[in-house]
C-alpha cells in the first residue's frame, strides 16, 4: 500500500488508486472498465456464484472472481486475454442451454445484462441440442411476477429481500439444475420496498405486473426527476413514450435511496398522465369560463389580486422555485401562505440507513416550510374575510372548499381544476412535476433538480413560469426565462440555498447549508 | 412447481395429494422440550433447523407445508425459508409417501453391480410400477437415491430408516416379505 | 479390514483392528482395547504439543483434499477470544467411499476420542460430528457411545474431570453430498442450504457460526489417539523410505466389479496392482478388470497399465494422473460399458450440484443430457469435443470443485476409452462380454 492509504494497481493497462478493500470489479468500474457481471450488485453482498465475471491476475493459476477478489497493491488484472475470455463465453452458453430465448415478448429486452453481455462477448451459436427445461410462470404478489424460464439463478432477488428489505420471502428452492426461485404459499412480495426485485434482475425472469407487455424499452425516453411519493426525495428516472409517462425507475443516489425505490413511488405515476387538465388559461365571465391569451389571463390575474392580502394555498410537491415566486408574491401583498401535508405510514427500507417511504407524502414540504409556507391541517383557517385566494395546485378538502366561499376573489394555478371548488376568477394552467425543471428538498434538506420529461398539456407553462409572470404583473422588477435563473435568485436571497445553482446541484444534489452545517457541528 | 426435462428425475418422490389438514403441530410437550434441548447445542437457533425438520418427518412422514411453518415459528424464520433448506436436502420428502419408503441406490459403484435390475425387481413386485410413485395399496414407495456410502455392499437399499446391505435383485422378494 | 472378510496378511492395522468386533463399540470394551488413553495424555498437554506430535506423524487428511493435519490445526490462533470449534466430517458420500462408516459402526469411541482431542488441540470447546443422514446404523452408534462417554465424563462440561469444556455433538445431514464440502458443511450445520462459501475466507479465520473452525474427516480424527499413544515417529514409519510426505496407514474402500469388495487398511505406498489382484481378489470369474477410479468417483479413471504401476500413496497416484482422494476406490471390469458408467456419475454430480455456480449448475446437467444421449446411440461425432469444451469450461472456474469432479470422469475417460464412446455413436459395440446391466 501506498502512503496515501490507496492500493494501486493495473486493470486492463490502466492505472487504478482504490481504497484498500475495494473489489476487483469496482476499481475497475473507476476507469472505465465494466467487468461483466450478473449476481453481484453494488447495493448487495457479495455472493461470487454466478462466475461470470472471472478475470486474469497476473501470476495467479486461475482466473478470479472480480466481484470477490479484493484489490492488493500491485496486481495486474487482465479482463480481455483468450482464457478469461473463453471462461465468460462458456457462462453465457451455460446460461442459455436453458434459457427460452424469448426476447420478442420479453419486457426486459433491450435492457438485459443478457442480452447485453451475450452481445459483447457470448457465442454466436448454442452447441446445446437437449430438451430445455421449463417451469410454470408464477404470481409471486405484489407487482411481481416470475418467468422461471429465464431465471439465471443470481439471487439477487433473494438477497435483496433477505439482506435489504430483511423479509426473507423469496429463498431458491431445490438444486442441481432443478433450482429455482421460490416463495411460500401465502407469504407474497407484499414487502413496500418489494419490487426492487423487478430492477435488480438482470433478466426478465421477474417483471412488472404494471409495465407488462406496455412497451418495448427502447421506445422509451428517459428524464432525471425526483419521486413526489413522499419527502425522502428518491432520485427517479422518468421514462415516456410519446408523452406519456410508461413507468418510473429508481436513479442511483447513495446519499438518498441508494439504488432503490419504494412500490408507492414506483407505482405513483399515473396521475402524471392525467387527461382532465386545465389546458387554456381563462378569465371567469357571465357565460362562464373564457379561454384568453395568456397575457390576458397573467393580467387578469394580476388585476385580482393587486391590493388585495394575498392568500396561496400551495401544494407540498411544488418546487422551490414555484414556493420562492409565491413567497415574494405574499410578502409584497402582506398575506400568508399554508399548506396541507397528506399523509401515510412510514414505512422504512431496514437495509439502508436513514430511507424509508415516509409519511409526509409530498416531496417538497421541507422547501415550502422553508419558503415560509405554514404546514396545518387547515390550511386556509388563516383565510380572512376578503383575502384574495390563490390556489397553486392545492387539493381543496370539503372544509377547505367552505373556506375558500370568504375569499374576495379565486385565481387558481394548477394542473387541474380542484375537486369541489364552486368557482374560480381565473385559471392559469400549469405544468405537473414531470413537464417542467425544478428542485425539491426533501426531509433532510437535500436540494435536488428534476428534469422535464414530457411536454405540457395543452397551453400549460411551467410553474416558474406562471408565477414569475404574476410577480412581473404585480410589480415585481425581476423576469426570469429559466428555472435555473429564478433558481439562482432564490439562492441568492435565501442563505440555506447559498452556494447552490443547477451546475453546483447536478444530477444528486446537495444539501442546505444550515442542515449540513449542523450535522457537521453534532 | 412441476419440471421439464432435467437430469436425475428418478429421485423426485411425485404426488398429487399435497395438502396436510388439519395440521395438529408437532412441537408440544415433549418433542418440544426435545426442541429446547436440540436449540442449546447451537449458538443460534436456527441450528437446530435440520434436527427439527427430522422430528417432524419422524412425526409425520413427510414435511408438509405446515410442518414447515410450525418449524418457522419455532426457530424465528420464515417458512420461506425453511423452504428453501427443505428442498435442498433430498431427505425431507416434499410429498407424502408410502408405508414403506424404499430407497436404492444406483450410482456407478452400485450401479455397475446391476442396482438397476434391483430398482426393476423393486418397481415390478411392489405394484409401483414407476419411480416416485406410491403402490395403489399405499404401502411402498420406490426411489432411486445416489450413493447411499456402502458401496462394498451393492446393492444397499434403505426401507424407511433401516439399512440393507447387498440386496440383490433376486433377494428383492425376501426384502419386502419383512415390510407388509 | 476384518469386516466382511478376515484381514488379509499384508493389511496393516491400525483404525480398524476392532472391525466386525462388537464389543469394542462399547464404552467398557472400549477401554478394555485401551481407548481414552491418548485423550486422557493429551489432556496433560500443551495443545502446541499435540499439534507437534501430528506434524511429525505427517498425517493428511483422508477425506480427499490430503491436506497435512497438524498443519491445518496449527492455524487456529490461540487466544483470539472467539470460540473455536471442530467440525468432524462424516458424510461420507463420494461414490466409492465408505471407511468413514465401517468406522463409526465398530469403533465409535475411537471417533469420539479423536474429536476431543482435536477439539482440545485447537482450542476448541465444542465439536461438531456431521453424519449423513442416511448412515442410520452409524448415527446411533455414534448417539449410544456419546451418551455413554458423556455419562462417563469423558466428554461434556469436565471432560475427564481436567474441567475443561469439551462438548461432542452429532449432527445428522438429510441427503446432499454436498455437504460433504467443507464449507457446505458448515452451512448446513448452521441451519442453512449446503451451498459451499467462497474462500476467503478460510475456516480457520471464519468457519461455522462465522468462528474459527477446523474441519477434519472421520479418519483422520480416528488415526490421532494412536499417533498421540504410538508416537508421532512410529506414523511416520509407514511410509516408502523415498517418499516421507505420505505417512501412516490409509483404509481403502473397494467396490464395484471385484472379487472382494470392502475395506483394507493398507501402508501408504503399497503397489496398487498387488491390492487389487491378490488382496482384493482380482476380478469377478470370467471377467478382467478394465478400469479403476482409485479415489472416489471424482479422480481421473485410469486404466489397468497405470493401475498396475501406481503406488497407493498421495505421490504414487499421481504419479499415474489420478489421485489418492477419500481412497474409495471403484473397479469397472470389461463387461460395463464405460460411457454408460460415466454418465451415470455425471448424472450424480448433476443431481448433487447446489446450484450456486453457472457452470456446475447447467455443465453438470448439460454434460448428463449428452452422455445419456451417446448412450441412448443418439450420440454424434460433435458431441464429444462438446463434452470437452464444457468440461473445460467447468473445471478450475467455480466455488468449490463439485464441478471440476464432474468434468474429471468425462475427460479422464475420453482420454483412456475414447474409442468406447465412438463405437457407441458409430454404432459398433467393443463389450466382449454381454453388458449385465438392463
Ligand atoms: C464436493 C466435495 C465433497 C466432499 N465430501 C467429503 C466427504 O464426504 N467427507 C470428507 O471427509 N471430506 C469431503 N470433502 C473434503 C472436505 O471438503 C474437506 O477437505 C475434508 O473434510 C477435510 O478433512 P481432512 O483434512 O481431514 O481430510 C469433500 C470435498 C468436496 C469438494
Ligand atoms: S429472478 Fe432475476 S434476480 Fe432473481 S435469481 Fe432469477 S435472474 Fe436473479
Ligand atoms: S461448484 Fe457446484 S457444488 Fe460447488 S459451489 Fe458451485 S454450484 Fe455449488
Ligand atoms: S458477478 Fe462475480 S461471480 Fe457473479
Ligand atoms: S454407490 Fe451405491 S452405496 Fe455408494
Amino acid at each position: 500500500m501506498s502512503d496515501s492509504g490507496m492500493v494501486n494497481l493495473t486493470i486492463e493497462g490502466r492505472a487504478v488508486s482504490v481504497e484498500p478493500g475495494t473489489s476487483v470489479l469496482e476499481a475497475a468500474k473507476t476507469v472505465g472498465v465494466l467487468i461483466p457481471h450478473y449476481c453481484y450488485h453494488p447495493g448487495l453482498p457479495v455472493a461470487g456464484s454466478c462466475r461470470m465475471c472471472l478475470v486474469d491476475v497476473e501470476k495467479a493459476p486461475k482466473l478470479a472472481p472480480a466481484c470477490a477478489t479484493a484489490v492488493a497493491e500491485g496486481q495486474v488484472i487482465r479482463v480481455h486475454t483468450e482464457k478469461a475470455r473463453t471462461a465468460r463465453k462458456g457462462v453465457l452458453e451455460m446460461l442459455l442451454i436453458n434459457h427460452p430465448l424469448d426476447c420478442p415478448i420479453c419486457d426486459r429486452s433491450g435492457e438485459c445484462e443478457l442480452q447485453d453481455f451475450t452481445y459483447q462477448e457470448g457465442p454466436a451459436e448454442s452447441r446445446y441440442r437437449d430438451p430445455k427445461r421449463f417451469n410454470p410462470v408464477e404470481d409471486f404478489g405484489g407487482d411481481v411476477v416470475y418467468v422461471p424460464n429465464r431465471c439465471i439463478l443470481c439471487t439477487r432477488c433473494v438477497r435483496f429481500m433477505d439482506d435489504v428489505a430483511h423479509d426473507p420471502v423469496l429463498n431458491v428452492e431445490e438444486r442441481g439444475d432443478r433450482a429455482h426461485i421460490g416463495k411460500f404459499e401465502g407469504k407474497d412480495l407484499t414487502h413496500p420496498w418489494a419490487a426492487n426485485v423487478i430492477d435488480l434482475c438482470p433478466v426478465g425472469a421477474l417483471v412488472s405486473k404494471d409495465f407488462l407487455n406496455k412497451a418495448r424499452v427502447w421506445e422509451l425516453d428517459r428524464a432525471a426527476s425526483v419521486c413526489t411519493g413522499c419527502s425522502q426525495g428518491c432520485n427517479l428516472v422518468v421514462e415516456t413514450r410519446d408523452n406519456v409517462v410508461m413507468r418510473l425507475k429508481p436513479r442511483p443516489n447513495p446519499e438518498v435511496n441508494e439504488f432503490f425505490i419504494c412500490d408507492h413511488g414506483r407505482l405513483n405515476y399515473r396521475w402524471m398522465n392525467r387527461r382532465d387538465r386545465l389546458e387554456s388559461p381563462a378569465i371567469r365571465g357571465a357565460g362562464g369560463y373564457e379561454a384568453v391569451d395568456w397575457d390576458v389571463a397573467t393580467a387578469g390575474a394580476a388585476r385580482i389580486l393587486k391590493g388585495k392580502r394575498v392568500f396561496v394555498l400551495a401544494s407540498p410537491n411544488l418546487s422551490n422555485e414555484a414556493l420562492w415566486l409565491l413567497s415574494r408574491l405574499i410578502r409584497k401583498s402582506g398575506g400568508a401562505g399554508a399548506f396541507r401535508m397528506p399523509n401515510g405510514s412510514e414505512a422504512p427500507l431496514p437495509g439502508v440507513v436513514d430511507l424509508a417511504l415516509r409519511a409526509d407524502r409530498a416531496a417538497n414540504g421541507a422547501g415550502a416550510e422553508l419558503l415560509g409556507m405554514t404546514r396545518s391541517e387547515s390550511p386556509l383557517g388563516g383565510l380572512q374575510a376578503g383575502d384574495a385566494l390563490l390556489i397553486v395546485d392545492h387539493d381543496l378538502a370539503p372544509e377547505d372548499v367552505a373556506f375558500a366561499g370568504r375569499a374576495s376573489a379565486v385565481v387558481v394555478a394548477g394542473t387541474a381544476m380542484p375537486a369541489g371548488l364552486e368557482r374560480a376568477d381565473v385559471l392559469l394552467p400549469m405544468c405537473n412535476v414531470v413537464e417542467e425543471d425544478g428542485t425539491f428538498t426533501n426531509l433532510r434538506g437535500r436540494v435536488q433538480r428534476f428534469l422535464q420529461a414530457k411536454a405540457p398539456s395543452g397551453l400549460a407553462r411551467p410553474s416558474w413560469y406562471v408565477l414569475s409572470g404574476l410577480c412581473t404583473a404585480l410589480g415585481d422588477s425581476a423576469e426570469y426565462f429559466s428555472a435555473s435563473a429564478v433558481f439562482d435568485a432564490l439562492a441568492t436571497e435565501h442563505t440555506e440555498f447559498a452556494g447552490m445553482s443547477y451546475g453546483v446541484l447536478g444530477l444528486r444534489g446537495r444539501r442546505i447549508a444550515s442542515q449540513a452545517d449542523a450535522e457537521v457541528r453534532a | 412447481m412441476s419440471h421439464g426435462p432435467s437430469a436425475s428425475a428418478g429421485a423426485i418422490i411425485r404426488s398429487g395429494h399435497h395438502d396436510d389438514a388439519p395440521y395438529e403441530p408437532v412441537f408440544v410437550g415433549e418433542a418440544k422440550v426435545r426442541l429446547d434441548e436440540l436449540v442449546k447445542r447451537y449458538p443460534r437457533k436456527v441450528g437446530a433447523l435440520l434436527p427439527a425438520l427430522w422430528m417432524v418427518q419422524e412425526a409425520r412422514g413427510w414435511v408438509s407445508e405446515a410442518g414447515m411453518a410450525e418449524v418457522a415459528a419455532q426457530l424465528d424464520v420464515t417458512p420461506a425459508y425453511v423452504k428453501g433448506v427443505v428442498t435442498f436436502y433430498t431427505m425431507y420428502n416434499q410429498h407424502p409417501v408410502g408405508k414403506y419408503l424404499i430407497q436404492v441406490c444406483t450410482t456407478t459403484p452400485c450401479h455397475v453391480c446391476g442396482a438397476e435390475d434391483v430398482v426393476r425387481a423393486f418397481l415390478d413386485q411392489t405394484g409401483c410400477g414407476e419411480l416416485g410413485v406410491t403402490s395403489e395399496d399405499g404401502r411402498y414407495t420406490v426411489i432411486e437415491v445416489e450413493c447411499l456410502g456402502a458401496c462394498g455392499f451393492a446393492t444397499p437399499v434403505m426401507v424407511n430408516s433401516d439399512f440393507l446391505e447387498s440386496v440383490s435383485a433376486d433377494r428383492v422378494a425376501d426384502v419386502l416379505g419383512r415390510y407388509r | 479390514m476384518g469386516y466382511p472378510y478376515k484381514p488379509h496378511a499384508s493389511e496393516t492395522l491400525v483404525l480398524s483392528t476392532h472391525f466386525g468386533d462388537p464389543e469394542a463399540r462399547t464404552l467398557k470394551g472400549w477401554k478394555d482395547r485401551g481407548g481414552y488413553r491418548a485423550l486422557e495424555t493429551a489432556l496433560g498437554m500443551d495443545p502446541a504439543a499435540i499439534i507437534g506430535v501430528i506434524k511429525e506423524s505427517g498425517l493428511r487428511g483422508r477425506g480427499g483434499a490430503g491436506f497435512p493435519t497438524g498443519l491445518k490445526w496449527s492455524f487456529m490462533k490461540p487466544d483470539d477470544g472467539k470460540p473455536h470449534y471442530l467440525c468432524c466430517n462424516a458424510d461420507e458420500s463420494e461414490p466409492g467411499t465408505f471407511k468413514d462408516r465401517e468406522i463409526m459402526r465398530w469403533t465409535p469411541h475411537a471417533l469420539i476420542e479423536g474429536c476431543a482431542i482435536g477439539a482440545y488441540a485447537i482450542g476448541a470447546e465444542t465439536c461438531y460430528i456431521y453424519i449423513r443422514g442416511e448412515f442410520t446404523e452409524p448415527l446411533q452408534r455414534m448417539e449410544d457411545a456419546l451418551a455413554e462417554a458423556r455419562a462417563a465424563g469423558i466428554v461434556g462440561r469436565n471432560a475427564m474431570g481436567t474441567g475443561k469444556t469439551i462438548n461432542v455433538w452429532v449432527h445428522k445431514g438429510a441427503g446432499a453430498y454436498i455437504c460433504g464440502e467443507e464449507t457446505a458443511l458448515m452451512n448446513s450445520i448452521e441451519g442453512k442450504r449446503g451451498n459451499p462459501r467462497i474462500k476467503p475466507p478460510f475456516p480457520a479465520v471464519a468457519g461455522v457460526f462465522g468462528m474459527p473452525t477446523t474441519i477434519n474427516n472421520v479418519e483422520t480424527l480416528t488415526a490421532v489417539p494412536h499417533i498421540l499413544n504410538q508416537g508421532g515417529a512410529w506414523y511416520k514409519n509407514f511410509a516408502r523410505s523415498d517418499n516421507p510426505k505420505s505417512t501412516g496407514t490409509k483404509l481403502w474402500s473397494v467396490c464395484g466389479n471385484i472379487a472382494r469388495p470392502g475395506n483394507y487398511e493398507m501402508v501408504m505406498g503399497f503397489p496398487f496392482g498387488e491390492f487389487l489382484r491378490d488382496i482384493c481378489g482380482g476380478a469377478l470369474p470370467g471377467r478382467e478388470l478394465r478400469a479403476i477410479i482409485p479415489g472416489g468417483s471424482s479422480v481421473p479413471i485410469i486404466n489397468m497399465e497405470e493401475a498396475d504401476r501406481a503406488l497407493m500413496d498421495y505421490e504414487g497416484m499421481a504419479a499415474v494422473g489420478t489421485m489418492l482422494g477419500s481412497a474409495g476406490c471403484i473397479v469397472i471390469d470389461n463387461a460395463q460399458s464405460i460411457p454408460r458408467q460415466v454418465a451415470r456419475l455425471a448424472r450424480f454430480y448433476a443431481h448433487e450440484s447446489c446450484a450456486q455456480c453457472t457452470q456446475c449448475r447447467e455443465g453438470t446437467a448439460w454434460t448428463t443430457k449428452i452422455l445419456e444421449r451417446i448412450v441412448a446411440g443418439n450420440g454424434t461425432a460433435e458431441d464429444l469435443d462438446t463434452l470437452l469444451d464444457v468440461a473445460d469450461d467447468m473445471t478450475g472456474k467455480t466455488i468449490c470443485v463439485l464441478s471440476d469432479s464432474c468434468a474429471v470422469p468425462v475427460v479422464s475417460a475420453l482420454q483412456r476409452f475414447r474409442g468406447d464412446f465412438e463405437a457407441l455413436i458409430t454404432k459398433k459395440t467393443v463389450h466382449t462380454v454381454p453388458v449385465v446391466v438392463s
